[in-house]
């Protein structure tokens, strides 16, 4: 029973980081608090009533003290505030060959989607070494993804996607925790993060036969639900392509002018649950919303599916 | 009515206590009678939100939801107990208790500016209180005392929008009482009380008063959209509906975040008066102190999106306020220096009220260092909506602003009451109230660091022995917590025998007699010096004197 940890598992780049920095402000809590402690423990046995000391000519008040008082936390605080803002910066800039998972929360569980095809849910399968990205959304309500061996922590909100990236660096399984109030089985919303070898990883990832990738499946996907009638081939329709559309500026028509928006995930989304709110200069506002009939972690594998047609500049469709 | 006036040209006027008919107390216009009406109702909430904790600790003992059973009652519970706390005991105690006891008393003034307003809002508060006892009583709600939506607003089925009118009711109250104390600090001062010869409790209040009658507004206004998104799908939160879930949690943390400083500043307010007294020395840089309040009340207007640095806000946003967040620390640390200052070359005595601030001072220090790392934004992320936060705020608020109260309550209560009290079970209260809150709450900023999220009903077993210890320590501070309940009551029974000023302090309020008329003052006031005029020799002198006549 006596066994039990101190220090939370340090298994991401991030971890040691953060926790130096952790040290650093304990440091300076522990040192203020026993200062003025034993400030105030000192003061109380040498000048108890009675006690015969030199009580004359008592300060009332003094310019000098009041500077460094203002001035040493001030200073503290500074260095704390640039240390740890450049660590913030860092978890929300992920390297460029950092691979993508995609997390969708629901009362009550996580779904994790990776881009070789395999989807878990409250488990999740990451390689040793490898920067993860995480790509998130709520189907629900808020959510917020959280690993404490990791020490990270990211909102997943409804309508919105957030990120956040981790490289892991200890093989084990980690907690999974929902951090953020989500009704009933908010407690109950946790899983298990298993760091593997990454052999062991590529291995997993085709355990059960390899399937279709994020991307085939978005492909799949777009043909289903006929977006492809519209957006692929079909010179009857007035639609625009969308190969190397991701992350390329959109012409948007507003009212008589032209804007431009960046297709991002979030783009592509509205524009599947609500194409009337953002139009594509020169086309007509005919396409049908498809609010409530694809899921979250569908419109992330067609978004995975226009994301891989966006390097396909090279075909003469596009190129036009 | 004529009686009683007629009684006051025959004898002695009478004190403010001893009409007794229910009538004569619901009626009252007397900012005193006021505070007392607010003191008997915040006990009770206090003791409504404490049992609710209780409960929730005992759950906590056992990594398994066995206790309560259910994981709705658990979460009805934490959300019963963080409303009843903050809304309809923190926010009101202090300010509502003993600012409107004192205010008036300590500036030289017969009343406050508006008294029908002043009972007015203790009507309104009561109307709130009681209509959250209702939600309480049937079902409850399960959406956390901070109501984000969509949760609260499309996806909870519990009774969110009844307590949503039962908090915006109150938040009237806390208007009513700030506008009051404004006004009657500019308009009713003695002549004589310039500003910087007000006690800097009277400077505390003002400061808190122009927090809540700015920012509770904000907090209305977000009710009120609550329910026109719940009612008429008005989409203003839902992202379903073309709403920001995130611009929910701004417009909630604009109110709520100053609403933090509505509740510790009073608890600097009474420590500001307690430690000059107890260790008869002026306090020390009395207007850095006086102005931190002021800073502390402008900067907290300033700092709210410190709560949603992991909420999909911008990360430059974040950096902003982060840095504000640390400058907020700032004034908040001058008046701690000044206070361990002013014990320097004092002559201490260690009463219960004193024992009581000095608990303050080491818990409220604690519970505002650890602000620094919430304001860390990289810290930040790991320990947000865990139990480190948990620690967090209940250092400052409980640590702070309930030993404060305590210490005040033990202070003025032979002014309030007429009668003393024993001291030896206020020193044990004072103790085990500080003992058992750091057992309480210590090991939680090691749970949280250790990655357990708060609102959690049930929970991975390695945090187990932690979570025992925090129970245990809650035994303890709920026996420490009770005491005061017990023989100050108890203390009532017996004669008026405190005297007028029993700790010699220099107050206005300590030189009418207890408990006070209901005039307050015979003559009029006039000041003609600064507060706090103790001197540390003379405390010495008086203490040597009596020894020997003691000993002789
Ligand atoms: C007397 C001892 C107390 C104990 C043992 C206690 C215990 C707890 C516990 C177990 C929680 C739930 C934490 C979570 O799961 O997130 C909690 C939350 C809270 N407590 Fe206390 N508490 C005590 C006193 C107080 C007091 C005196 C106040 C304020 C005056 C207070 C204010 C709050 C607030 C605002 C919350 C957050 C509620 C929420 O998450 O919505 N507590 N407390
Ligand atoms: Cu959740």
């Amino acid at each position: 029973m006596w066994d039990f940890p101190l220090l939370p598992d340090q298994a991401s780049v991030n971890a040691p980081k953060l926790d130096a920095l952790m040290l650093f402000e304990l440091g300076v809590v522990v040192f203020f608090t026993l200062m003025i402690g034993l400030l105030v423990l000192a003061f109380c046995v040498r000048f108890r009533r009675g006690n015969p000391v030199d009580r004359s000519h008592p300060p009332t008040h003094s310019k000098a003290m009041e500077v460094v008082w203002i001035g040493v936390p001030l200073i503290l605080s500074l260095i704390m505030f640039v240390w740890s803002t450049r660590l913030f910066f860092d978890l929300y800039e992920a390297p460029p060959d950092a691979a993508q998972i995609d997390v969708v929360g629901k009362q009550w569980m996580w779904y994790l989607q990776h881009p070789q095809g395999r989807s878990e849910t409250n488990e999740l399968h990451v390689p040793l070494g490898r920067p993860m990205k995480l790509n998130m959304t709520s189907q629900d309500v808020l959510h917020s993804f959280y690993i404490p061996a990791f020490r990270i922590k990211q909102d997943v909100l409804p309508g919105r996607y957030t990120s956040l990236w981790f490289e892991p660096t200890k093989v084990g399984v980690y907690n999974l925790f929902c951090a953020e109030y989500c009704g009933t089985n908010h407690s109950v919303m946790i899983g298990k993060v298993h760091v593997m070898e990454p052999a062991d990883y590529e291995h997993w990832l085709t355990e059960k036969g390899s399937g279709p990738s994020q991307a085939e499946e978005g492909e799949r996907l777009f043909v289903q639900n006929h977006c492809a009638g519209c957006h692929r081939g079909s010179q009857i329709v007035h639609a625009p392509r969308l190969e190397g559309v991701y992350g390329k500026p959109v012409p948007i028509q507003n009212g008589n002018n032209v804007e431009f928006a960046t297709a991002d995930y979030l783009y592509i989304r509205d524009s599947i649950l609500d194409p009337k709110k953002q139009v594509v200069a020169g086309y007509e506002p005919i396409m049908p919303s498809f609010k409530d009939q694809i899921s979250e972690p569908d419109l992330l594998k067609i978004i995975e599916y226009i994301k891989s047609i966006s390097n396909a500049n090279a075909t003469p469709e596009t190129a036009q | 009515m004529s009686a009683s006036a007629q009684a006051h040209h025959d004898g002695p006027p009478a004190d403010y206590l001893s009409e007794s008919t229910v009538k004569s107390w619901l009626l009252t216009t007397d900012h005193k009678r006021v505070g007392i009406l607010y003191l008997i109702s915040v006990t009770i909430f206090f003791i409504a939100g404490g049992v609710l904790a209780g409960l929730m600790r005992l759950e906590l003992m056992t990594p398994r939801g066995d206790v309560l059973g259910s994981p709705d009652t658990y979460n009805r519970m934490f959300t019963m107990h963080g409303v009843i706390m903050i809304f309809f005991f923190l926010v009101p105690a202090i300010p509502s208790v003993l600012g409107n006891f004192l205010l008036p008393l300590m500036i030289g003034a017969r009343d406050l500016a508006f008294p029908k307003i002043n009972l007015l809002s203790w009507y309104v508060y009561m109307v709130g209180g009681i209509m959250g006892v209702w939600i309480l009583m049937h079902g409850g709600i399960d959406t956390g005392w901070t109501f984000y939506t969509p949760f609260s607003s499309m996806y909870s089925n519990s009774m969110v929008l009844t307590a949503a009118v039962a908090v915006f009711i109150t938040g009237f109250s806390s208007i009513l009482t700030g506008l009051n104390f404004i006004v009657t600090v500019h308009t009713m001062r003695a002549p004589g009380m310039t500003w910087f010869r007000m006690p800097l409790f009277v400077w505390s209040h003002y400061a808190t008063a122009l927090i809540m009658v700015l920012a509770t507004p904000v907090l209305a206004i977000s009710i009120v959209l609550v329910g026109l998104e719940k009612f008429f799908g008005v989409g203003v939160f839902d992202p379903r509906l073309g709403g920001d879930p995130v611009l929910f949690q701004h417009l909630f943390w604009f109110y709520s975040h100053p609403a933090v400083y509505i509740m510790v500043l009073p608890g600097f307010a009474v420590i500001s008066e307690i430690i000059p007294c107890f260790a008869r020395r002026p306090i020390f840089g009395y207007r850095f102190v006086a102005f931190a309040s002021v800073a502390i009340a402008i900067f907290g207007f300033l700092v709210w999106g410190h709560h949603m640095f992991v909420s999909g806000q911008s990360m430059y946003a974040g950096a902003v306020f982060s840095i504000l967040s640390f400058l907020v620390a700032i004034p908040s640390a001058i008046k701690v220096f000044n206070w361990t200052a002013t014990l320097y070359k004092g002559s201490l005595s260690f009463d219960t009220p004193m024992l009581y601030a000095l608990g303050f001072m080491g818990l409220f220090t604690i519970g505002g260092l650890t602000g620094l790392m919430l304001a860390s934004l990289a810290l930040d992320v790991h320990v947000h909506d865990t139990y480190f936060v948990v620690a967090h705020f209940h250092y400052i608020m409980v640590g702070g602003t309930v030993m404060a109260y305590l210490g005040g309550i033990h202070f003025w209560w032979p002014k309030i009451s007429g009668r003393t009290y024993p001291e030896i079970w206020g020193k044990l209260s004072a103790l085990l109230v500080f003992v058992g809150f750091n057992l309480t709450f210590f090991p939680q900023f090691l749970l949280g660091y250790l990655g357990m999220p708060r609102r959690y009903f049930e929970y991975r077993p390695e945090f187990q022995v932690l979570n025992v210890m925090s129970t245990a320590g809650a035994t303890v501070l709920a026996v420490g917590m009770l005491m005061p309940m017990i023989y100050l009551g108890l203390s009532l029974r017996q004669p008026k025998n405190a005297g007028d000023n029993p700790w010699g302090a220099t107050g206005l309020e300590w030189q009418i007699e207890s408990p006070p008329t209901t005039h307050n003052f015979h003559e009029p006031v006039l000041v003609t010096c600064e507060p706090y005029l103790y001197s540390p020799e003379e405390a010495e002198r008086e203490y040597a004197h009596a020894q020997h006549v003691h000993s002789a």
